[in-house]
Formats: C-alpha cells, sequence, structure tokens
C-alpha cells in the first residue's frame, strides 16, 4: 500500500484534485458510452417491433387481396 | 480459410460469434482495468519527481494506445470492405469509430489534467497533443460521413476511404514526440526496449494495457452487434432475436 491512511489516499500527496478528474472524467466517458450502446439496442427493439408489425400487415392484406380475387 | 471466413460474411454469422466473444471481453476487461488501475492507484509507489500525479498514467497511456490502435484497426477494416466488399466489414468502421473516438478523448482529457499540475498548462500545441486532437477530428469525421448518405453503403465507403486516408496520422502521433521538440515526454514503454520505469509502476500499467484492451475490444464487439441487427432489421432471425420466439412464430403463420 502506497498510502498510510484513507484520508491520504483521497489527498494523492496534494494532487487529490487532478487525479480524480481525470479519473471521473475517464469514467462517465465509458460509461456514456455503454449506456448509448444499451439505449441504441433497446431502440432497435422497438423499431423491430414496428417492423414486424409492419411485415404482418402486408402479409394480411395481401391474403385478403388474394381471398377476394 | 476463405470457406472458414466466408460465412462471416453473413449478419448472422458474425452476430453469434461476436455475442460467444463478448462475456469473455467483458469478464477480462474488468478483471484487467480493477486490478491493474488499482494496484496503480493504491499500491504502486509514488514518482520521486511527480508524486502522486503520475497514477493519471495508468489510465492515460492505454486510452491514447488504444486511440491510435482502433485507428489503425479501423483503417484494416475499411480496407477490407473496399477491396472485398464484405458488409460486415463496412459495418465495423461504424462499430470501432465511436470507441475510439471516447478512448482518444479520455487520453486528450486525462493528458490536460495531468499536464496542468506538471506542465503549469491544461493545453500547449505541441506536435503530440495537435497531433492526438487531430485523430479525434477524424474519427467524429469518419462518423459524420457513414451517416451523411441516404444510400448506407455510399456512407459506408466514405467513411472508408477517409479511414484509409486518416491512418497515416497514426504514425505521425507515434513519431511526432521525436520528430519534433515537444512538451510531452517521449515512450516510457516500448514493446522492444525496457520499460524506462520500475517494475513495482510497469506492472500494473501493463495490467491496465491488457484490461483497457479487452475493455475496447468488448465495446467494439457489443456495437458491432448492434450494428449488425439494425442493418438486416427485416430479416426473420433479428425479430427472433429480439422480440423472442412468439413473434418469429405469429410472421410465419
Amino acid at each position: 500500500m502506497a498510502f498510510e491512511s484513507w484520508h491520504d489516499f483521497i489527498a494523492m500527496g496534494g494532487y487529490g484534485f487532478y487525479v480524480w478528474l481525470s479519473f471521473a472524467g475517464t469514467f462517465f466517458a465509458l460509461a456514456g458510452l455503454m449506456i448509448h450502446t444499451m439505449l441504441v439496442r433497446k431502440n432497435l427493439r422497438k423499431l423491430c417491433a414496428q417492423e414486424a408489425a409492419r411485415q404482418q400487415r402486408l402479409a394480411r392484406r395481401k391474403q385478403q387481396r388474394s381471398s377476394k380475387a | 480459410m476463405w470457406r472458414w471466413l466466408h460465412p462471416y460474411a453473413k449478419g448472422e454469422a458474425s452476430y453469434r460469434l461476436l455475442g460467444k466473444m463478448l462475456p469473455w471481453f467483458s469478464v477480462l476487461a474488468v478483471i484487467g482495468v480493477v486490478v491493474g488501475v488499482g494496484w496503480g492507484l493504491a499500491f504502486a509507489p509514488p514518482d520521486y519527481q511527480q508524486g502522486d500525479s503520475y497514477r493519471i498514467i495508468f489510465i492515460h497511456v492505454p486510452a491514447a494506445l488504444y486511440s491510435m490502435g482502433s485507428f489503425t484497426g479501423m483503417a484494416i477494416v475499411a480496407l477490407i470492405a473496399l477491396v472485398w466488399q464484405i458488409r460486415t466489414a463496412e459495418w465495423s468502421i461504424n462499430a470501432i469509430a465511436p470507441v475510439g473516438a471516447v478512448m482518444t478523448a479520455i487520453s486528450l482529457f486525462t493528458g490536460a489534467v495531468w499536464g496542468k499540475p506538471m506542465w503549469g498548462t491544461w493545453w500547449e500545441w505541441d506536435a503530440r497533443l495537435t497531433s492526438q486532437l487531430i485523430l479525434l477530428f477524424l474519427y467524429i469525421g469518419v462518423i459524420a460521413l457513414y451517416h451523411a448518405f441516404e444510400d448506407k453503403r455510399t456512407g459506408a465507403k466514405a467513411a472508408a476511404i477517409l479511414s484509409l486516408v486518416g491512418v497515416v496520422n497514426v504514425p505521425i502521433i507515434h513519431y511526432s514526440v521525436y520528430w519534433w521538440n515537444t512538451l510531452h515526454q517521449t515512450s516510457t514503454i516500448t514493446k522492444f526496449a525496457k520499460p524506462s520505469m520500475p517494475m513495482s509502476m510497469a506492472t500494473p500499467l501493463y495490467i491496465a494495457l491488457f484490461g483497457f484492451a479487452m475493455l475496447t475490444a468488448a465495446l467494439i464487439c457489443w456495437r458491432l452487434r448492434n450494428e449488425i441487427l439494425k442493418q438486416e432489421l427485416h430479416r426473420p432471425w433479428v425479430q427472433q432475436e429480439l422480440l423472442g420466439d412468439n413473434a418469429a412464430q405469429t410472421e410465419g403463420q
């Protein structure tokens, strides 16, 4: 362990602000990318349901048309 | 080899393969990042000149390395996409670019925050910093070009060309600290020479480098899977994957 106490660890020998700022920035950037990737997948599910419904509608219409004829 | 590789030009086969690799990359990423960065933060000795501020290196160097590595990888898939017209390669461009852009942004941000206490300035227009900033703009350009066209394939082709042209910047970034008199120091660790830091600092850095490599790979796998689903949204296998079995069954009736 390079630090005597928890307080020393947070203080980072006087560089605490810079060290923790860079780590926080990295964390939020990576978390943002991961959340974005998850949201894309969630949105794809919605688009996919719409697409499936559209395909079903088309198939039904085709069936109706052929039964009329 | 081609017979083995060929199925992966199809979306579904690639999607399944990526799905098998993703958990491995994710687990190794968590272990590597937690152990490497945790070790670097709490257990590695302080630097004799920079004190504890040098601990930023455990994220700065991995992020910077994989910002360039991702661009090189993107240029390779761009070449494959242009020469062999493989669609999975085209989609890979759009999977890699945002991950690389975030790595570039992290390296620039942590570099600035490290530069303030050590150099006395957040930013300096020196060769290393400027060429890395250009890398970020190139990534943004690739992402923008990919989405700029009504026809997705035209966009992918344009993005591929920019990736190939832009990759010239990667060796410029790497050698900038030798070619020009920069504020930025030269490499601390290289593949061939002994690291210019003691093993008590280099070991956690190597572990962090491994962790970030796995993290980059996992993020790219994850995003490429999304991209494949997006491009093949109208296919039955995607509907089965995203909506479950009942949707595909009702569709089949």
